[in-house]
């Protein structure tokens, strides 16, 4: 670690201290990039990684310590100062404007006064030379959450800044669309910019990253050179003791298994224009089985489990069908009466209220199928008994958090998702829909969360996983299926899977063909 | 013939008062803030209004007054909740409150005298084309303004980038903050600008509807105005088809009233609300529009963390 200012270092970051109440969410860290590298920031959720960046780019103010931009001493009091200086962000969350056009929000956070009927044209143009293809008329209200993140990154990238801070980029892209990525990345290197890269995703950071700082607990763990660390010596930085990994045994005589959840030609109108309908969709998920279904963000999967869970009702009543009953023209609590359970995406606002304790969001999705043992006489809560049942779930997933009963907003991402799965698997439920298991979620409370869906289907449940992040859906499944504009392919069992296969299914060859255009590629 | 451009004349006095004072509501809640003060800042434009004009014998000084007067008075609500992150809903309330108390104590020894009033607009030639000489040229220059005003307004929020970056924070001010946007400075103007529309309209009602002071004289057109707003799902046309349609109905039943029709009094009266929340709400009916143009952060303070 140098400590002289030798003016290569663009960025340089001296004893940086953020303090929340109790809490030492970074807690004197130091961090140097240099010009034209590309550094990677390694934690797990909760490390202060966000806080850190936060106060790189003024939405949060330091405690104490400094920060040196080409040599000078400065004070980020704003995002605004931030961009001024040349730093620019993508943030994983919560930076657009949904009732905006893609095109709005792009326009936004340029400066250079050009006219607003311009700024469509220039950010197609520059989404496909990026290789991230977007509609800039679409309403981001619309958009899936790998689409945002598209635009986001667009945005920053029209602001020509000096430094660019890529917050879990990839996360949603397929990894031929991160090679894409990647490409800008080293591209944008060689042009002498710098990139502060923050992923959870080892490989990727060994692959384009040239140098690390490690995080754990809001102190810098270690600095280190991925190329010369395996993944599993990275993770051990971030966790600080060996990750588990996740073990999936294989299964017998799955073909003669009972199908718990059989979809049998489900077709849905697009509910707004920019929505996917959804083209005679066919699954069965045995007793016993994890199926995957993996996709781009945005190619119909909310859709696809908006209408499985019960969000949203079928004209066709058999076209879902929940352990043999025809479940399509019932809600969602119907559904959960056969025996489903339901994660959604979104944590917050979706799947958890936030303001709410854990114990009371417990009965959010579980007052109808424990009703006798959460609700008594005249529909008055038994605040006891969902108490101990929250505990009983905060202790089985290993749900940390400050409080005994927390609202949920008080926990972090990959605790809240622990907490919320949690809640389903404590019911036992013989059929599973998940989405986005782990979106954001740190590898230890992944790890934790992926063997508890194996766990469930090897106790005969049948689990069906939606997910944008193949390395997850490699594996947990016991069979992949690809989403594309509204369609399913067949199940490729894991054994045949590869990346390359499943990404070009996620490109758009045609379902049920992946062989076929393999040949030929 | 005369008799229908008459009335027609009294249609559009009745709804310019409401179209102004919504169309500056429209921009302050556009961009994220709820100001229920309306009745309160408008109030106190027409006592200003009246104050200014019975004082110096001037209605062009009393309008003055009165758009100064509103500015002022919001600017109080603007430090409330702005500056110091009162809750918006509360502050509004007492704003009205404080607006009509204190309305009502400045203008003591304004009862009873004799207000001036702004001359109609008398383009020699063309005000007496018949018919729409009278409409299109010979009206109060304050509906003149109304209609500019809520063009102006129209062409502000979706052709500028100025009134783009003020929906965007309506939208999501951390958003907004995030990319370097000053959400509370621009608050402040547009809650200023809608308490100097709110002003302007209330000078109307004592400068040129009924040129005298009378306390509570805006009679609930404030919250009228707010209901618009909303009802026209924040979008200025909607706003004064709403402002319209509400002085047509109002007019109609008034006159249907001294025809002794023989419906209760009171039924006639409720007209006016229900038509136009019926026509509004049937217009309204596209939830994607709706979803577009409702404001996600309306009524919520902003601090932003440190």
């Amino acid at each position: 670690m140098s400590a002289n200012h030798d003016g290569a270092n663009l960025l340089e970051v001296r004893g940086l201290t953020k303090i929340f109440g109790t809490l030492t969410a970074c807690d004197h860290i130091d961090l140097n990039i240099a010009k034209g590298e590309i550094h990677a920031l390694l934690g797990e959720n909760g490390a202060g990684k966000s806080t850190l960046v936060k106060m790189l780019f003024g939405s949060l103010e330091p405690n104490s310590g400094e920060i040196f931009w080409n040599g000078q001493a400065v004070r980020i009091t704003s995002p605004g100062a931030a961009k001024k200086l040349g730093i620019g962000m993508v943030f994983q969350h919560f930076s657009l404007f949904e009732a905006l056009t893609a095109a709005e929000n792009i326009a936004l956070s340029l400066d250079d006064g050009s006219p607003i009927s311009s700024i469509a044209a220039k950010a197609r143009a520059l989404s496909y030379s990026y290789g991230l293809p977007l509609d800039p008329d679409s309403l981001v209200g619309d958009l899936s959450v790998g689409e945002r993140q598209r635009i986001e990154i667009i945005r920053c990238l029209l602001q020509t800044p000096q430094l660019i801070i890529l917050d879990e980029p990839t996360s949603v892209l397929t990894p031929q669309e991160a090679d894409k990525l990647f490409e800008t990345l080293e591209r944008l290197r060689s042009e002498g910019k710098s990139i502060l890269y923050i992923s959870h995703r080892l490989e990727e950071v060994k692959r384009i990253c040239d140098r690390a700082t490690v995080l754990r607990h809001g102190k810098v763990v270690g600095h280190c050179n991925p190329r010369e660390e395996t993944a599993a010596s990275l993770a051990r930085m971030m966790v600080g003791n060996e990750v588990q990994a996740v073990v999936r045994a294989p299964v017998d005589g799955i073909e003669t298994a009972q199908p718990l959840l059989e979809i049998r030609g489900l077709t849905r109108k697009p509910a707004t224009p920019f929505s996917i309908p959804l083209k005679n969709i066919s699954l069965n998920v045995r007793a016993g089985e994890v199926i995957g279904i993996a996709g781009v963000a945005g190619n119909g999967q909310g859709e696809f489990f908006e209408s499985v869970s019960g969000e949203v009702l079928q004209q066709d009543a058999a076209s879902v069908r929940i352990r043999g009953k025809d479940a399509g023209g019932l809600t969602i609590t119907g559904r959960r009466l056969l025996g489903a359970a339901f994660v959604p995406e979104e944590r917050l606002g979706h799947g958890a209220a936030p303001r709410m304790k854990l114990s009371e969001n417990l009965l959010l999705s579980r007052h109808a199928t424990d009703g006798k043992a959460f609700v008594g006489a005249g529909g008055m809560v038994k605040s006891g008994a969902i108490y101990a049942a929250s505990q009983r779930i905060i202790e089985a997933m290993d749900v940390r958090k400050s409080a005994p009963d927390p609202e949920a907003a008080a926990l972090s991402g990959g605790n809240l998702q622990k907490f919320i799965v949690g809640r389903e698997l404590d019911r036992r439920p013989s059929v599973m829909v998940v989405n986005q298991p782990t979106w954001g979620v740190d590898a230890g409370a992944a790890a934790h969360i992926r063997q508890a869906l194996i766990e469930l289907s090897r106790s005969g449940s049948a689990v069906l996983v939606i997910s944008q992040d193949l390395d997850e859906l490699f594996e947990i499944s016991d069979a992949i299926a690809v989403m594309h504009n509204g369609e399913l392919s067949k199940p490729m069992p894991i054994a045949e899977a590869t990346f390359e296969k499943v990404g070009l299914l996620m490109g758009g060859a045609e379902p049920g063909h992946a062989e076929h255009t393999l040949e030929t590629a | 013939m005369d008799i229908t451009v008459n009335i027609l004349l009294t249609i559009a006095t009745a709804a310019t008062p409401l179209l102004i004072a919504a169309i500056g509501e429209l921009v302050v809640e556009r961009s994220g803030v709820l100001n229920l003060g309306v009745e309160g800042m408008m109030i106190m434009g027409a006592v200003g209004g009246f104050g200014a004009g019975y004082l110096t014998g001037s209605p062009w000084i009393g309008l003055l007054a009165a758009i100064a007067m509103g500015a002022l008075f919001s600017l109080l609500f603007a430090v409330m909740t702005l500056s110091l992150a009162t809750n918006q809903v509360a502050t509004g309330l007492s704003l009205t409150l404080l607006g009509l108390g204190l309305s009502g104590m400045i203008g003591t020894s304004f009862v009873g005298q004799p207000g001036v009033r702004l001359p109609n607009l008398d383009i020699p030639g063309l005000s007496s084309i018949p018919v729409v000489g009278k409409l299109l040229f010979g009206q109060d220059p304050v509906f003149y303004i109304s209609i500019v005003l809520t063009a102006a307004v129209m062409w502000f929020l979706f052709k500028t980038r100025t009134g783009l970056t003020l929906r965007s924070i309506g939208d999501s001010h951390t958003s907004a903050h995030a990319l370097g946007i000053k959400v509370i400075r621009y608050r402040y103007l547009a809650v200023i600008f809608g308490g100097a529309c709110a002003g302007l309209a209330g000078g109307h009602l004592s400068l040129v509807y009924t040129p005298q002071w009378v306390e509570n004289m805006t009679a609930g057109r404030g919250w009228i105005a707010l209901a618009l707003v909303v009802f026209a799902s924040w979008r200025p046309w909607r706003v004064l088809a709403g402002a319209y349609i509400f002085g047509a109905v109002w007019i109609g039943q008034l006159h249907a009233q001294a025809f002794g029709i023989p419906v209760p009094s009171q039924m006639l009266s409720s007209l006016p609300y229900l038509a136009t929340v019926v026509v509004l709400v049937l217009i309204s009916r596209n939830k994607r529009l709706t979803m577009m143009n409702t404001p996600a952060s309306l009524g919520q303070p902003f601090v932003p963390d440190r």
